[in-house]
């Protein structure tokens, strides 16, 4: 086994020095930090993160815009967000997360919709703001149950010097106190949309949890057992198939971020008893801020596949009484036969099959257990924008020798996919077709490939499903024409 | 416990299941929902007259727009021409959404680098990530030519491309002789159709007029070639296959300036090709020399047009003809500038377009149609629709202007089909919304974003329009010529027969109407 182990570190660390060759040489010492071979041990996994991405590259990462309004604003259901600047940022991140929600849309509802000040060149030259201040009017008249109001900037938002937080103050006392939200977000900042998580979470800080006025919601009683559900965006209805089992076990969720997730629910968010936290990198400054302010413990879960859920069930149960950590344990024992069966049925398949990742947030080590809860073994890994603080926990998800690529290219993935060829690789939209051209079977991991929910025990029988449904696929041994075989 | 091993159930019906409907409606009492009398009050207003009214009146704010960016129309257009990588000059985020939204719409892999400005960039000028962006791009990918556009960032601290690609070259980033054709494409001005259009002028002024001034400008000796030039279009898979088939047909050597045909429709076969087809180096040289160029798409191409006219040719632009009388005068200008005559096969396929109208135009006949979109397209679409007897009613382009409404209206007013028609310029799709309530219509005709108002409205939607996420494969098939317009008919009868299916399937009730012979 450990002379596998040796070989494969061998081949990996190769193969990582004949990519670099393809780089100018002072590129490839940049891109040298970010690529590396896990060592069993080590607090890390030996990569440099969260640096500026190389130019001319084709990295896979967005911005802060789409961090702010595309992950953590866009979700909030009865908010009115609007993409303030060009027209195309908002026009591309209009509704492809599949943030699922329940609500009127239009109406009381809005996270399907593309609100935006389409800049013309006269707003660059004379600035935006008298335009803001107009479009505030306008939604307040024609959206009129909207419950508030965010204004994602764009790139030429920062570099013409308009005053958001001027024009949002002076609305927001123009029509009664409504929560009028500016966010900084515009797409140069930082290096990758992680900024834009950070911005995100501050404007809550600032302009919703510093100004929430508790007694807004006078029939909430508190009870032992609140929690609130963080950084969970219900990509197919994630955070449903997630907060069904909370409730099981007893726990009240008085709210959740954001995904389906309202003004109102973040606002009592100061008065739950726990914060359970699902997408660390995106969510984790707030989750710290209510800490220190607020004095809510929060806990970090992982709901992907049976092993995982167990262990978080029973992490978020021993921050309370004894009645609600039996009740995880009749959660567990309920859900078992099901996981089993699950198992039963495409484990045999899937034994041993090997999976690529590169994904963003928590999934590149999230879903490692899910994989090998189906006998899948995870052979390399690497995030869009993670920090060292991934990276670090990362390290309890990993196997010594994975291949790890933070930031990776286009010219780099393609190459390792190629060269360790995978069974499987989850990645995004923009990876999904190079690689099934490759003949490599894909699952975009994103999106769920607009299926889903992936998240808690009815989740993991749709991931089982699919991960077999696209490794066991007929299609896979029909790419190579069978004249072209026999050669 | 809905979920089970042997029947997994998808996000479809999960929560569906009573425990989920359980859960939601306990999760209401933290949302503060307005009560459902306010919201069925509010949904019932957003349908009246009233509401239409201060819907129209906004003119700041921007809902649902039909239209996209330019640099997104760029990398459309770069990726028209062989083996050349799209660079957008400006911060990553933007790039990752053109690659994204074209791969969700082709169901392609999309090509593109950024120059991956950030702060620094924004407060010392773009000039570094210029320099080391193209170096990486040109050891990386090994393109024959890199395509420039730039973001709104790049465009508002006022980067010289020009100026940078020199200096990039000058410090060896790439050999002085390599071809960097470059366009600004400010997101604040037009939208992706103008960004086609500047991204395509860019590449013919660079090797035309002397490549940025480092060598002389091409002289011009006519001949009898022709070019063709599509436009922005989200069926140029299957229509660029169409157009080279009739001019083919016609026995005419065509010279298609910009052709992304190819490299958005790659095999699966074990190989992952970056770079597939599209118009060569040489092709937009020898272009220079054409007796003329046909423009299928004028709004989407109005600098390129008159470019090409001030070098000597003949340009003939037109409105993304489609149908009858669009594909006869395509195929009349093609025999008027060679000479040639329309082939027996075309008439043919004219004939069995014509056949197939004849038989379902009675389907068709008066129903009416709201349509959005791009400038062009619309103009084709609601000239097909005409002369099928169907009405187009409302007319929406968010990126089409005074100079199109004109247009529109003289279409319209050319047949009594178009009566009861109204253009409306620089409108979005809220508006069309309240357009939709007000003054109902039988049919829709745009974009995925269209299903929106389908459910809103319960108009049947029908996706002619870039971009469709949300169907798959329709890119295939062309729209253009008689063949294409025979597409676009059995589309149209399609959600007809579908409506009509949905409206009579009530059993012993409705169902009388559920015929098997239509």
């Amino acid at each position: 086994m450990t002379a596998v182990v040796e070989d494969r570190k061998a081949a990996n660390k190769a193969l990582i020095d004949e990519v670099l060759k393809a780089y100018p040489e002072k590129m490839a010492k940049r891109r040298a930090k970010h690529l590396g071979v896990f060592e069993e041990g080590k607090p890390d996994c030996g990569v440099k993160s969260n640096i500026k991405s190389l130019p001319g590259v084709m990295t896979i990462r967005g911005c802060a815009y789409a961090g702010s309004k595309g992950v953590v604003w866009g979700p909030i259901k009865d908010m009115v967000h609007i993409s303030h600047g060009p027209v195309g940022c908002g026009q591309y991140s209009w509704a492809n997360r599949r943030n699922y929600y329940i609500g009127t849309t239009g109406i009381d509802t809005f996270v399907t919709m593309q609100f935006t000040s389409d800049f013309q060149e006269k707003d660059i030259v004379f600035g935006g703001d008298k335009k803001l201040d107009k479009i505030i009017d306008e939604i307040q008249e024609l959206f009129p149950l909207n419950k508030g109001i965010s204004i994602q900037s764009e790139c030429p938002i920062g570099l013409i010097g308009d005053d958001i937080e001027a024009v949002s103050k002076k609305k927001s006392k123009e029509h009664e106190g409504h929560t009028i939200v500016p966010v900084r977000c515009e797409g140069f900042r930082g290096v990758s949309q992680s900024l834009g998580h950070h911005l995100a979470n501050d404007a809550i800080r600032d302009w919703v949890l510093d100004k929430a006025d508790t007694g807004k919601n006078p029939t909430f009683v508190s009870t032992p057992y609140d929690v609130a559900i963080i950084g969970d965006y219900n990509i197919g209805g994630d955070a449903w198939s997630s907060r069904i089992l909370l409730e099981e076990m007893g726990l009240r969720v008085i709210s959740q971020w954001s995904g389906d997730g309202t003004l109102a629910e973040m606002e009592n968010t100061p008065k739950a008893k726990l914060n359970v936290l699902h997408c660390y990198r995106s969510m984790n400054y707030i989750s710290r801020h209510m800490e220190e302010k607020f004095g809510i413990p929060w806990v970090e879960y992982n709901f992907f596949g049976p092993t995982m859920i167990e262990k978080s069930l029973r992490e978020i149960a021993s921050h309370f009484d004894d009645t609600i950590k039996a009740k995880a344990e009749e959660v567990i024992a309920k859900y078992k036969p099901l996981m089993q069966a699950v198992i039963d049925k495409y484990k045999p398949r899937l034994q041993g099959k090997t999976v690529m990742l590169y994904i963003g947030g928590l999934r590149p080590r999230h879903v490692i257990g899910a994989y090998e809860d189906l006998g899948m073994v995870v052979v390399g890994t690497g995030y869009e924008f993670g920090h060292n603080d991934d990276y670090q926990r990362t390290t309890h998800y990993i196997k010594d020798a994975t291949l790890i690529y933070d930031d990776v290219t286009g010219y780099e993935f393609e190459h390792f996919v190629d060269s360790v060829k995978p069974d499987l690789v989850g990645s995004g939209i923009k990876e999904k077709y190079v690689f099934q051209k490759m003949g490599v079977p894909f699952r975009q991991m994103h999106s769920w490939d607009y299926s889903g929910p992936y998240h808690g025990y009815d989740g993991f029988a749709i991931f089982a499903r699919d991960m077999d449904m696209a490794i066991s696929s007929p299609i896979w041994a029909l790419t190579k024409a069978p004249w072209k075989k026999a050669a | 416990m809905p979920q089970s091993a042997d029947k997994v159930i998808d996000h479809e019906m999960l929560f569906r299941e009573p425990e989920y409907q359980d859960m939601l409606s306990n999760k209401k009492q933290f949302e503060l929902k307005h009560s459902d009398e306010k919201i069925t009050s509010i949904v019932e207003w957003t349908k009246t007259e009233d509401y239409k009214q201060k819907n129209f009146a906004r003119d700041s704010l921007t809902v649902n727009p039909a239209k996209a960016c330019q640099p997104l129309g760029a990398v459309f257009a770069a990726n028209g021409f062989a083996k050349t990588l799209s660079f957008v000059h400006g911060s990553q985020g933007c790039v990752a959404y053109y690659r994204a939204h074209f791969s969700r719409h082709f169901k392609e892999p999309t090509s593109c680098v950024s120059s991956s400005m950030t702060e620094d960039a924004a407060v010392f000028g773009g000039l570094n990530n210029m320099v080391d962006g193209l170096a990486n791009a040109y050891s990386l990918y090994k393109p024959d030519m890199i395509a420039v556009s730039t973001t709104c960032m790049a465009e508002v601290i006022g980067d010289d491309v020009d100026a940078f690609i020199k200096t990039s070259k000058q410090k060896g980033s790439i050999p002085e002789e390599f071809d960097v054709p470059f366009a600004h494409t400010p997101a604040f001005v037009g939208s992706h159709i103008t960004g086609y259009d500047n991204a395509l002028m860019g590449v013919l002024r660079h090797f035309w007029d002397g490549k940025a001034k480092t060598t002389e400008p091409l002289v011009r000796v006519p001949n009898d070639s022709i070019n063709f030039i599509g436009g922005f279009d989200g069926f140029v898979v299957g229509n660029m296959r169409e157009i080279r088939r009739i001019f083919d047909l016609f026995g005419v050597q065509v010279n298609i300036i910009c052709d992304p045909s190819e490299s958005w429709n790659t095999p699966t076969d074990g190989e992952f090709r970056m770079y597939a087809g599209g118009t060569t180096k040489e092709e937009v040289v020898a272009a220079l020399h054409a007796k003329a160029t046909i423009i299928f798409q004028e709004f989407s191409c109005e600098k390129t047009a008159k470019f090409i006219a001030e070098h000597g040719q003949e340009v003939v632009t037109m409105n993304a003809p489609m149908g009858v009388a669009g594909t006869d005068k395509f195929l009349m200008e093609i025999s008027r500038l060679t000479g040639k005559p329309i082939p027996a096969a075309l008439e043919k396929e004219r004939g069995e377009l014509v056949d197939a109208m004849t038989d379902s135009q009675a389907h068709l006949h008066g129903k009416r149609y709201a349509l959005y979109g791009d400038p062009d397209q619309m103009l084709g679409y609601a000239a097909f629709l005409m002369e099928l007897g169907a009405e187009p009613t409302h007319i929406v382009s968010t990126n089409g202007g005074k100079e199109w409404e004109v247009k529109v209206q003289a279409l319209l007013d050319s047949t009594p089909y178009g009566k009861g028609c109204k253009v409306y310029p620089k409108r979005d799709l809220w508006h069309l919304r309240s357009l939709l309530f007000t003054e109902p219509v039988d049919f829709l005709i745009g974009n995925t974003y269209g299903k929106f108002l389908e459910r809103d409205t319960k108009t049947p939607l029908v996706r002619l329009v870039f971009p469709i996420h949300d169907r798959h494969h329709y890119h295939r098939y062309a729209t253009w010529g008689y063949n294409g317009s025979m597409r676009v008919l059995v589309m149209l009868l399609d959600e007809f027969f579908e409506a009509l299916d949905a409206n009579t399937m009530e059993i012993a009730k409705t169902d009388y109407s559920y015929d098997i012979v239509r």
